[in-house]
């Protein structure tokens, strides 16, 4: 035990030897885009109003790796980060580390919270994390290009890389040589489990993995043609260098002017829309296309939550600053400013929301019904089934495995981490 | 995780200097002597023991501790957030067998490829530090002024950190605007951006490239202290006896300088087989260029699974040992041979 802890011990004094005053909390935020600005504006209003301190921490951009450095700080029962930002498919994994927020808050603190995030927050009659911001996976376009070139907004999957083909074409041909057809993110991360869950499950019978009674089903004629889809993208419309983008790379290309259509998080619409940006009032944000006519529009479900640690020892007061986050004024600000999702349904129908960011009124029944990853199913299992999956689908984009070989192994793959119960 | 220490070849073992006290020539006429001899000896054995012991508690306590642990571990199951209520599992870790097939790490194809990825790194990479250590030892060895400024240059690579460096390479490797692919296409190398971290066939040789340009400089350092310390008179003979410089070099400079080429390619080895930083920053994390510190990592912190982690540690650390144990065999027999 104590040997995995020195690890974090020495990675985390690193990180607080930098905050010399002692503060009464420490809060850890992530830092993709504008989140760590926004955090620690947030945190500052609450300093203000309480007369507190709080430390602001940042983590790594991949939720990949910030597991991995969460799991290590809560086994080894360290109280140095009271407040952590936990993603939507951890509460399972980490419930024994954190607080029942139920003990801490008032009755009414989940009111008006969508019903949806509060159970899956919620494990064994304990409300381990408060909703924080929501998220699904929207397709960005240029409104300038398409308009250009007469093309509707891609309803299916093959009508996308149709007309991303026609416009990088057409685009290179006019001298813009660095055009891209549709950007994404295809590093072997958590982040392309979300990508390819919304290709395979937008097909009539792709399925998302393993279905809600625990069976896998990903093994599949449907979730192959998908990938052979979206195999056929790279090095064609999308740069081979997709095989190792997260958000931030992708956003890069797409600010930049360099990308006709772009899968993220709706945290990029505030920034393509800032003053930097080379494409502000030409990004449109639409829901993600259908596996084919018979196919469905499919968003994955991300978002994010605040949770307080079990080891901190102030947990009322951090459990105070959680509720001050993800409480309703905060959200509308973060909402405001950087289009980060709310979590409380009334704010969907706030004019001043409405206004700076349209997309949350016309794609709200998407964010209301985002599919979520299999993480409840297989449980302490899920980062090795999410990452059995991501792993298979780079290796089918890379080209170094046909989509239907490529799910067969998988499928044993699955079964082998079965084994162990989920 | 494994090992980070290895006695450099030729480094006395603890028993060789009481082998030495005891290798004293005795005379066995004089039994009064031979009397005071033992006492001498005696107190040389024990002054050794006395000057070894902190070494060894010490080495104890950073390398063997955890080491016996990592070993322990891979015979349970335990799990990071539960490391107490570990219970042995025997060999389970390492293969085990049920009625659907074979299981356990070696009979997982990924740590096989993992194995693979990290003996082709170690081989290629060594290689070609290995020659171009020689060739810049032998520039650097050649008198021109300013010598001391770029052997002091030269270090730069070796001495900035590996994550450092590898993140600068990211960078520089961009494929949308990495300064290497500007390079090639102005030089008309290349016609499209090439994917240098992304792109499967591609992603071991950044790796393999990053890692010649941080070690090169050590090969070349420890090639050219070997250089500076050669005799001089067989050159001179060399030159009377008008033999061609490159004959020169494989049949005078290079069996000269072999012992200090060795030391520089065990490290360099074993540093290879262990390599982890620069594949962890620089690629996607894909099983393409996963190594077998990455595997072992993987399962220890992302799947929080410190039983089968552990085992992969410890076959790690047994493929090391061993090639250390085989290296040190024949560059005894070599070396022993030579003095």
């Amino acid at each position: 035990m104590k040997v995995f802890s020195w690890v974090n011990i020495v990675a985390l004094t690193g990180l607080v030897a930098v905050q010399a005053q002692a503060a009464d909390l420490t809060i850890s935020c992530g830092a993709v885009g504008a989140e760590l600005q926004l955090c620690k504006e947030g945190v500052a209003i609450w300093e203000k109003q309480t007369g507190h301190t709080v430390n602001v921490i940042s983590t790594p951009n991949s939720s990949t790796e910030r597991l991995s450095l969460y799991q290590q700080i809560l086994n080894a029962q360290s109280s140095d980060i009271d407040v952590m930002q936990i993603d939507v498919v951890w509460p399972g994994m980490l419930a024994s580390h954190l607080a029942d927020l139920h003990q801490y808050l008032p009755e009414d603190a989940t009111q008006g919270q969508f019903k949806a995030l509060i159970d899956n927050n919620t494990i064994d009659g304990r409300l381990v994390a408060m909703p924080w911001f929501t998220d699904a996976g929207v397709l960005y376009y240029r409104k300038d290009l398409l308009e250009q070139y007469d093309k509707p907004v891609p309803e299916t999957w093959q009508q996308l890389t149709d007309t991303a083909t026609t416009i990088q074409q057409g685009e290179r041909k006019a001298g813009h040589d660095r055009m891209w057809g549709y950007v994404f993110q295809g590093r072997a991360y958590e982040g392309l489990t979300c990508n390819a869950l919304e290709w395979i499950d937008s097909y009539p019978n792709g399925g998302t993995i393993v279905n809600s009674q625990g069976d896998i089903t990903i093994d599949n004629p449907d979730a192959a043609e998908a990938l052979k889809l979206a195999s056929s993208w790279i090095g064609t419309i999308s740069p081979r260098g997709v095989l190792n983008y997260t958000e931030e790379e992708a956003r890069g290309v797409f600010q930049s002017g360099d990308a006709v259509f772009m899968r993220n998080w709706p945290y990029a619409w505030a920034l393509a829309q800032s003053d930097q940006s080379d494409i502000k009032d030409k990004v449109g944000v639409a829901i993600l296309p259908k596996g084919g006519e018979n196919g469905q529009h499919v968003a994955t479900l991300g978002g994010w939550n605040l949770a307080v640690s079990k080891y901190s020892q102030h947990p009322q007061l951090a459990a105070e600053l959680v509720a001050y986050l993800t409480g309703p004024k905060e959200q509308k600000r973060r909402a405001i400013e950087a289009s980060y999702n709310p979590t409380i349904e009334s704010l969907y129908k706030d004019q001043q929301v409405l206004a700076a960011v349209p997309f949350f009124g016309t794609l709200y029944k998407t964010f209301t019904s985002g599919v979520p990853r299999p993480s409840a199913v297989t449980g302490d299992n899920y980062s090795r089934v999410s990452n059995a999956f991501f792993n298979t689908v780079h290796s089918v984009l890379a080209g170094s495995v046909e989509p239907e070989q490529g799910l067969s192994n998988l499928e044993g793959e699955l079964k082998r981490i079965k084994r162990r119960h989920w | 995780m494994s090992t980070r220490n290895t006695l450099p070849p030729g480094t006395a073992e603890p028993q060789s200097a009481v082998a030495h006290a005891q290798g004293q020539v005795e005379r066995e006429d004089e039994p009064e002597r031979r009397e005071r001899g033992t006492r001498v000896r005696r107190q040389r054995v024990r002054a050794a023991w006395l000057f070894l012991t902190p070494m060894l508690v010490g080495l104890a306590l950073v390398a063997g501790w955890p080491l016996m642990r990592t070993f322990w571990f891979s015979f349970t199951d335990a799990d990071l957030g539960s490391m107490s209520g570990a219970h042995f599992i025997g060999f389970e870790n390492y293969l085990v067998h049920d009625d659907s097939g074979w299981y356990g790490l070696l009979a997982d194809p990924l740590w096989w490829q993992a194995v693979w990825n990290t003996v082709y790194f170690t081989i290629v990479s060594v290689s070609l530090e290995t020659v171009l250590g020689i060739i810049v030892a032998l520039v650097l060895n050649a008198r021109f002024p300013g010598r001391t400024l770029v052997r002091a240059a030269m270090l730069i690579p070796w001495a900035i950190p590996t994550i450092v460096s590898a993140k600068m390479w990211a960078w520089m490797l961009n494929d949308q605007f990495g300064i290497i692919n500007h390079l090639l296409m102005t030089l008309g190398v290349i016609d499209t951006p090439l994917a240098w971290t992304a792109d499967a066939n591609l992603s071991m040789w950044a790796v393999i490239m990053v890692d010649v340009w941080k070690a090169t400089p050590f090969v070349a350092l420890l090639v050219l202290a070997a250089l500076q310390m050669l005799p001089s008179d067989c050159y001179e003979a060399a030159k009377v006896d008008g033999v061609h410089p490159v004959r020169v070099f494989f049949r005078v400079t290079l069996p000269l300088i072999m012992p200090a080429l060795l030391v520089a390619i065990i490290f360099r080895a074993l540093d290879a087989l262990r390599v982890f930083d620069v594949i962890y920053v620089l690629t996607s994390n894909s099983a393409n260029t996963m190594t077998m510190s990455v595997y072992a990592r993987q399962q220890l912190v992302e799947f929080q699974d410190v039983g089968y982690g552990s085992a992969a540690s410890t076959l790690l650390f047994l493929i090391i040992a061993l090639i250390t144990v085989i290296y040190l065999y024949l560059g005894r027999r070599q070396l022993g041979g030579g003095s």
